[in-house]
């Protein structure tokens, strides 16, 4: 298969195209307008439908419709614009309806700012939408992984009957790298018919209903405890991380994911060239995020440097991982700068050099 | 003789008795909806698309695949559907406060870009499942629970007449206005209905029937006057009759009245 | 003739039907029933035409109409 340079926007488009996306809703928004832009060009031309909707809210609601109508669908946005789709994104994990949803981040709050940013980790992790529910959140690193994540996104959100969120960082939208499409492969996960899905009730099954109102308060509890049943074979099933390799000596661990990983990657060849034993663990999957290897890896370290372009989101989880039993350190940018290598090497001698990691009081 | 049945309940409604009070409209229009469906053969294809409001549990009610929408966003999901699945019959029901309030972004691109689903609107000059506050429909001093002092005009504006504002739109469509506050305008609303049924039938364009409504228990009238209250005070704000049709003439803009000419030597 | 059935249970009084009718065939009756709603009850039944408005204007299609006969349609419904 050729390998072909593209725009990481482009390159999203062509993957959920390739796995079978059949509608894409969206709204301009910088810096992922060239996705939308892809989509209305290409997917007329494999059948598939493009509606420029009248706003991320409306984009968001279209999704449902037509998820609900059984299609693969998918929607884009950068943070201003995933803030407004979050009402429906509790709705479609409350209905238990599959999408994917991609956020090419920008730098926040409110307006903010059109370069990159990581500051939307809580955000998706966390709820950015109201109740109970969690979104498969992935993070890819290249052009190349996320075309990867795309294609098992979808499967994912067919098996789950969940959104999926795809955590994109302008970076990876912006950047054009050499990727290769592969062929055409069956699901990663086993899939059946959608018989949920309202396709008009021929009287063959019950009549579908899609719908997250419960209003007896019984039934509501029931509901959410399936639904955390659901996230909790997610936690189980679906940790996808880059950790250090375990027989190499470690003193330093970084966390990171996106950008902040490929820029932190960078500053570790050069800190392996100064003699300094450090190691990247990249969490691909940010819901379920990898504690356990994350907490492993820290085992080894004598310290922990997260590294991310906010003011310190995946850094909680990562305190929550670690705990008390390593000093866990942050470097962040914010407003749209990223972190350089140089930032990221200095950090690292700083925290090895201080005394108290020097005597390895975290041995 | 033999006995035949001259009326019944048509297979599209559920047998569930409805959670509507005495006397509200939700239940004769929920009626309208289900004989048409019957009648035109096209049950089986539907999929209703339900709002926040009185009718938010209307999945109970129509026998049809049924979606739930956040409030407003109805005409978005219905876009949804129908662009998924364009074989199926899309059918978007709102009230006041969902159509013309939070979604009145939703229905005015939805209408725009021409979606080939019918839209019936609810309007009964109130919010009803919350308790009867004021709604973009509501009547200049009509008294709510947000303004009971009467709508005051200079603070909220004039009452929202949703099918003149979308006929105005460029985009072909069906836009009609009926009520359903007396068997004799059921019938006639039961006619404009059809009409907008086949609109979506033939794939010709967007549809919306607004049918007035009665609300009696937000509107603290006994069900047997609140016709009354319809018929004086929302008739004529709200006229009847069908607004516009595909075939209809083009509401083109008028030209520019001209500038006059200036006098020579004066500053235009 | 035309015969009225009133379903009591799903009745709620609102009385449209009793408007509905030209003939003052219904009135709302003494009496509740399991919702504490007072019904509908036929109180004229050979004024009936069999013309249907009181079907029509029930919001709870609680009310059947049996015609013994020929059925005439006073207007297209």
């Amino acid at each position: 298969m050729a390998r072909t340079l593209i725009k990481g926007n482009e390159a999203i488009g062509e993957a959920a195209i390739r796995a079978g996306c059949k509608l894409f809703f969206g709204y301009p928004i910088t810096p992922q307008t060239e996705i939308l832009e892809y989509m209305s060009r290409r997917l007329p031309q494999v059948g598939g439908t493009f509606v420029q909707a009248e706003s991320e809210l409306a984009a968001s609601n279209m999704l449902y419709g037509a998820a609900g109508a059984g299609e693969r669908v998918m929607t884009a946005s950068s943070s201003p614009g995933i803030s407004l789709m979050m009402e429906a994104v509790s709705y479609l994990a409350g209905a238990e309806l599959p999408a994917v949803i991609v956020n090419v981040m920008r730098a926040g709050p409110g307006l903010g700012g059109i370069l990159p940013g990581q500051a939307d980790y809580l955000q998706a992790t966390k709820g950015g939408g109201h109740g109970d529910y969690r979104c498969l959140v992935l993070a890819p690193w290249s052009v190349q992984e996320a075309v990867d994540l795309m294609r098992d996104a979808f499967d994912l959100a067919d098996y789950y009957r969940n959104p999926v969120l795809v955590l994109c960082d302008g970076v990876m939208g912006q950047i054009m790298e050499p990727v290769e499409f592969a062929d055409e492969r069956s699901p990663c996960r086993p899939l059946g018919a959608k018989d949920w899905a309202t396709t008009g009730w021929q009287g063959d099954r019950p009549r579908a209903v899609i719908n997250s109102l419960y209003l007896d308060p019984d039934r509501l509890q029931a509901h959410n405890r399936h639904l955390q049943a659901k996230y909790d074979r997610m936690t189980r099933d679906e940790i996808r991380c880059a950790g250090p390799d375990p027989a190499e000596p470690l003193d330093l661990l970084v966390v990171a994911y996106g950008a902040s990983a490929r820029v932190s990657a960078t500053a570790l060849e050069v800190l392996k060239t100064r003699g300094v034993a450090a190691a990247l663990c990249r969490s691909i999957s940010l819901f379920p995020f990898p504690s356990a290897a994350v907490a492993r890896a820290a085992a080894r370290a004598k310290a922990v440097l997260v590294v991310e372009m906010s003011a310190g989101q995946m850094l909680e989880d990562v305190r929550l991982a670690v705990g008390e039993r390593r000093p866990i350190h942050f470097l962040g940018r914010q407003g749209g700068i990223l972190v350089m290598p140089e930032d990221v090497v200095d950090a690292a001698e700083r925290i090895l050099a201080a005394p108290a990691v020097r005597e390895g009081a975290g041995g | 003789m033999a006995e035949i049945a001259a009326f019944a309940k048509p297979a599209s409604l559920e047998a569930t008795p409805t959670h509507y009070c005495p006397g509200c409209s939700h239940g004769v229009i929920h009626r309208l909806l289900a004989e048409l469906l019957d009648e035109l053969g096209i049950r089986r294809r539907t999929v209703t698309v339900l709002p926040v409001g009185c009718s938010v549990l209307g999945y109970d009610y129509f026998s049809t695949d049924c979606q739930e929408a956040s409030h407003g966003r109805a005409p978005a999901v219905a876009t949804g559907v129908k662009r998924a699945r364009p074989d199926l019959f899309v059918l978007c029901y709102q009230g006041d406060g969902d159509l013309a309030s939070i979604g009145a972004g939703e229905i005015v691109h939805c209408a725009n870009r021409g979606e080939k689903v019918t839209v019936v609107f609810v309007n009964n000059a109130t919010y009803g499942m919350t308790g009867g506050q004021m709604a973009p429909t509501t009547l200049p001093d009509q008294e709510t629970t947000t303004c009971p002092g009467g709508r005051d005009v200079d603070q909220a504006g004039y009452p929202i007449r949703v099918a003149e504002l979308l006929s105005t739109l460029r985009t072909p469509a069906f836009i009609a206005r009926g009520a359903a506050h007396t068997p004799r305008h059921a019938i006639h609303a039961k006619a404009l209905l059809r009409r907008a049924f086949r609109c979506q039938m033939e794939g010709r364009c967007f549809s919306l029937v607004e049918l007035l409504s009665i609300c009696p228990t937000n509107w603290g009238l006994p069900p047997a006057e609140a016709g009354r209250w319809l018929e004086r005070q929302m008739i004529p704000y709200y006229p009847l009759g069908v607004l516009k049709t595909p075939d209809g003439p083009d509401r083109a803009p008028l030209p520019l009245a001209t500038l006059p000419e200036a006098a020579p030597g004066s500053a235009r | 003739m035309a015969r009225i059935l009133i379903d009591r249970e799903r009745c709620k009084g609102c009385e449209q039907c009793v408007q509905a009718c030209p003939q003052g065939v219904l009135a709302l009756g003494r009496g509740f029933n399991a919702k504490g709603y007072a019904v509908a009850e036929v109180v004229k039944p050979r004024h009936c035409l069999g013309c249907r408005l009181c079907c029509i204007a029930c919001p709870d299609v609680a009310i059947q109409m049996w015609v013994a006969g020929t059925l005439y349609h006073y207007f297209a419904y």
